[in-house]
């Protein structure tokens, strides 16, 4: 209870604000319509006006919380207009390519820790990789890949790994660098092989870097899977809501589609974080 | 005790190049440590004792002059897993109980599951932590998390010990009983012991011989025997004996300017 009510405190202030601006930014268009049609609106009528418009400025709180509704519990999960439906094909691309680029940073920072030339050589085009803006380079990802026959979630899923083995990379890296000498030394005691200071050691000790990276990383490879729907004109996904919203003016439906997408996001980078209590807890080392 | 030589160097050297320029860590360092030996190496920061250490341990490599350990390199001698090493912090991985952190270097080196859970149970007893093998490291304290470490090195039953100031970052009372725990491990499983420390009573107590060693460069100005016998209760460090000892270990050190800074 004591731990609720700051959090609940916190968005009953969102929301207050939210409702607020709804009115600001929309009373415009219902003193335009109100002038119109030869009325005037007193206060009452304004605030009750600004909260329901069909293509607002910005949407009140309750039409997105009903569009969402509407779109998610009322509609069959099959309708190409469920958000579940449109949520799933952009989790999907966001899975895979979290996987893929989880897989990538852990394999260049095997890289970089164990090779010279890799360690003097690959850290600056991993940062400028990540430079370019993703905007630009997704729609040439897209194009590429469809001229070589490979369309679908693929495409999508390089973009979401472009933007994920970044924290991937560099937490790696931290994180197998992690023992000191003293712990290294003690393994040449031993005349432990390179492969058994990397499971033994390296590994283990960067385990509690690998789960904040993959936290970041899944929430970049979010952001890449919406970004890969946007160029493509694809039907499905949240991206693809986001843009026929914007297309079409329908605001509703945009901050609908945000939301869920910010929901996702908080689940997904929640179970990484219970893997991580998980794992941790059973290591010992929480 | 036989009259065989576990370590021995002779007229090893080692320099470390540095920006201010090259730093003799070790000069003209000769010793012989015979089977069964108990040795301390004493004196202050930069005489090199670590190093020396080090060098037995083949975690350095002298630029001058040779070291046998068992009476091939020491590079040999740690590919034949020759010593077991015990460093100033207890080193032991949070995420192993401190049952598999004995076996770690016991899976290292390839020995069979049975033979691990053994000599696992042998060497907890023989440093007193029976019971403890399902603890993790942070549930002990700092004091049996060293004896766990000592217990590790020991596992694999090399018959040379070499330890860095292993009681260092320990208190006084913890540290008198565990000189005592380690008189009586050495009496028992008769290692050869190599053991880095900067306190004159520590040295005394443990060992058959004491060298004192003096910085810039780090080198061997005095080796003394000890007349003390090997059983020793903690009270001799009263005696006239012990005392005379640790007078000369006092004389050694500030003969070697050791303390001029």
């Amino acid at each position: 209870m004591r731990n609720l009510l700051p959090v609940l405190t916190v968005v009953a202030a969102l929301l207050a604000l939210w409702y607020a601006a709804a009115v600001w930014l929309n009373a415009d268009w219902a003193y335009d319509r109100a002038q119109r049609a030869g009325t005037t609106l007193n206060f009452s009528a304004l605030v009750a006006d600004t909260w329901a418009q069909d293509k607002p400025k910005l949407p009140a709180p309750h039409q997105v919380a009903t569009e969402i509704w509407n779109t998610t519990v009322e509609k069959k999960i099959t309708s190409k207009r469920s958000l579940i439906y449109h949520s799933w094909v952009t989790m999907s691309a966001t899975l895979l390519g979290f996987i893929l680029g989880t897989a990538l940073g852990i394999g260049l920072a095997i890289g970089i820790v164990y090779n010279r030339v890799m360690d003097m050589s690959v850290m600056p085009w991993v940062i400028a990789s990540q430079t370019i803006p993703i905007l630009a380079i997704a729609p040439m990802i897209i194009v590429v890949l469809n001229a070589v026959g490979i369309s679908g979630l693929l495409p999508k899923a390089i973009i979401s790994m472009y933007l994920s083995f970044f924290p991937v990379v560099v937490g790696m890296v931290k994180g197998l660098r992690s023992p000191d000498q003293m712990q290294l030394d003690q393994m040449r005691t031993w005349n432990a092989s390179a492969a058994q200071t990397f499971w033994r050691l390296r590994l283990p000790s960067s385990m509690p870097y690998l789960f904040t990276s993959m936290k970041i990383a899944m929430a970049a490879s979010l952001v890449g899977a919406i970004v890969g729907e946007l160029p493509t004109g694809a039907v499905a996904g949240l991206g693809a809501r986001l843009l026929a919203g914007s297309y079409y003016g329908q605001t509703i439906q945009i901050w609908s589609a945000l939301i869920m997408a910010a929901a996702l996001a908080a689940a997904l980078v929640a179970l990484i974080g219970l893997a991580q209590r998980i794992t941790l807890k059973r290591m010992g080392m929480a | 005790m036989t009259t065989d030589i576990a370590i021995s160097a002779k007229g090893l050297n080692l320099t470390f190049q540095t920006n201010d320029g090259p730093v003799h860590a070790l000069k003209d360092v000769n010793l012989d440590i015979c089977k069964g030996d108990f040795v301390s190496f004493i004196g202050p920061s930069g005489c090199g004792k670590t190093t020396f250490l080090r060098c037995m341990a083949d975690l350095e490599h002298p630029t001058g002059g040779s070291i046998t350990v068992n009476g091939v390199s020491a590079a040999n001698a740690r590919a034949a897993r020759a010593y077991g090493y015990v460093f100033q912090a207890a080193g032991l991985y949070p995420w192993r109980t401190i049952g598999r952190n004995v076996s770690l270097p016991l899976e290292i080196m390839g020995y069979d599951k049975t033979d691990i859970a053994q000599r696992v149970q042998r060497v907890l007893e023989l440093v007193e932590l029976s019971g403890f093998e399902k603890k993790f490291p942070w549930q002990l304290s700092g004091g049996m998390q060293q004896r766990a470490s000592i217990a590790r090195a020991l596992a694999f039953d090399a018959d040379i010990l070499l330890m860095d100031e292993p009681f260092g970052a320990l208190d006084e009372i913890v540290r008198d009983h565990l000189n005592q725990q380690l008189l009586q491990l050495w009496a028992r499983t008769n290692k050869t012991i190599a053991f880095v420390t900067h306190s004159i009573p520590e040295a005394v107590y443990l060992s058959t011989r004491i060298v004192v060693m003096s910085p810039r460069p780090g080198r061997i100005t005095d080796i003394i025997e000890s007349p003390l016998p090997r059983e020793r209760p903690l009270d001799i460090r009263d005696t006239p004996e012990f005392l005379e000892i640790a007078h000369r270990v006092r004389e050694g050190l500030r003969a070697g300017h050791a303390y001029d800074d």
